[in-house]
């Protein structure tokens, strides 16, 4: 242990996803002998994205204002929406300059061992903008691993009651991995090649 | 590090995998449920790379003979094939992953700490995940039969006809989760729950696996029936399964 400052600094480095209690340490004095001019920048970069960035109110991605750059761009077609686990899938979507509708960001998969069921993600808003009969076709691509999988099931079962056309990213995605690791040709093929799930 | 230290680290056990956790930029941890080494949580690197060389085969709720290297807290996955893909048959329906959720978290619960019926309980488990990714019985059912069974295999065999307590020969018409299950009427303590009696039958045929009995139960009873084996395996475990609420029953 060390003296306070050291110590809660530390602790709050080690909250971070995938920072073990070593790595926490090594930052923190990293931290400490660094530049402070440097560090300063981090502490504005950090305190300007949690004032300043928000969540869309339509979609969920990130977005600097109370709707995001996709959902207020009038080219974007209207009627499909892709639906995705986190905000990092719509970039990799974006990357491959395949899709030209628009985006819902669930904030995760079902997850039940973790506590994660469909009432804790955004799976009532995308209901909500299914509303006004614009949407025509959703693309549900989720993580092409098992609580992807899943999700996609619970969703496909959900909307095939209201009578839109949805359909899944081609299983030529390996199966097991994130989304974010598929490469933009893999995954441009896999929006060609999506199929109908209801 | 030297290869023969290396080597004698390395062991080869065949498990199920119980559930995953992103580690890092690409590696998860992977807990298993392993046939002769009990519990292990082993690190599994790259695995989230669409490129990776375990495929899906170390996804919730798969069977794979593994090679592992011991480590000082997490021992690390070097090679994985695949002996029972269940995952998909249980995915393709939203009820069974709830179930199959329910069942890998009480497997978890169950073992670890408890490393004696580790193999008794990897082996209900891969049954019942097998089960229901073909879709053997009810979804439901396969799960109050897999909660009933790991717990009479963890060593709280509840009892659905003798009293719980006494012995005196059933059928019984009360229930208590505490003094076990069935109680008899001198036993009963004040409050318990009068199940139907075709409830306890089918309590009795989801613990000994009488499948003719338990696929032909009305709903009623089923319904009843898992909130008192939900009560039960509560009793046991003390901290609640979560992924018990989640589970979507008809
Ligand atoms: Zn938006």
């Amino acid at each position: 242990m060390y003296e306070g400052a050291v110590q809660e600094l530390i602790d709050e480095l080690g909250r971070l996803p995938g920072i073990g209690p070593k790595s926490a340490q090594r930052l923190a004095f990293h931290i400490l002998e660094a530049d402070a001019e440097d560090m300063k920048k981090l502490v504005t970069a950090i305190t300007t994205v949690k004032e300043r960035v928000k969540f869309c109110s339509i979609c969920g991605n990130v977005s600097e204002q109370e709707t995001c750059s996709i959902c207020r761009d009038p080219r974007r077609d209207p009627t499909m929406i892709c639906v995705v686990e986190e905000s990092k899938d719509v970039q990799a979507v974006e990357r491959t300059r395949s899709f030209r509708g628009r985006y819902h960001v669930l904030g995760g998969a079902i997850n039940p061992i973790a506590g994660i069921g469909p009432e804790q993600l955004r799976i009532r808003e995308l209901l909500n903008r299914l509303s006004d009969g614009q949407i025509e076709e959703i693309i549900i691509a989720t993580d092409p691993n098992l609580e992807g999988e899943a999700t996609a099931t619970y969703l496909a079962r959900m909307l095939k009651t209201i009578g839109v056309t949805v359909t899944r990213l081609a299983s030529g995605l390996p199966v097991g991995g994130d989304l974010e690791y598929a490469d933009e040709v893999t995954l441009g093929r896999a929006f060609e090649g999506r199929r109908h799930l209801s | 590090m030297s290869k023969s230290s290396f080597a004698s680290r390395t062991y080869r056990d065949d498990a199920v995998v119980l559930r995953t956790h992103k580690l890092g930029e690409a590696d998860r941890i992977i807990t298993l449920l392993t046939r002769r080494h009990g519990q292990v949580r082993a690190v599994a690197k790259g695995v989230r790379r669409t490129s990776s060389k375990f495929g899906a085969r170390l996804e919730p709720f798969m069977v794979a003979d593994l090679q592992l290297v011991s480590g000082r807290t997490l021992d690390i996955v070097t090679q994985a094939v695949s002996i029972g893909s269940y995952g998909e048959g249980i995915v393709a329906d939203y009820t069974r992953y709830t179930v199959a959720a329910a069942m890998t978290e009480t497997a978890e619960r169950l073992t670890d700490v408890d490393g004696e019926s580790a193999t008794a309980q990897f082996l209900l488990l891969v049954g019942a995940l097998a089960s229901l990714s073909r879709g053997d019985h009810a979804p439901e059912l396969i799960l109050d039969s897999y909660l009933l069974r790991a717990l009479a295999t963890g060593g709280w065999a509840p009892s659905f006809t003798d009293c719980a307590r006494c012995g005196a020969p059933g059928p019984h018409g009360a229930f208590s989760a505490p003094l076990g299950g069935a109680v008899c009427h001198d036993c009963r303590p004040p409050g318990s729950p009068a199940p139907a009696r075709e409830t306890m039958l089918l309590l009795a045929a989801l613990l000994s696996g009488n499948w003719q009995v338990a696929d032909s139960s009305d709903p009623q009873h089923r319904k009843e029936s898992a909130g008192l084996v939900a009560s039960y395996l509560q009793w046991h475990l003390e901290r609640a399964v979560r992924s018990l609420k989640h589970v979507e029953r008809v």
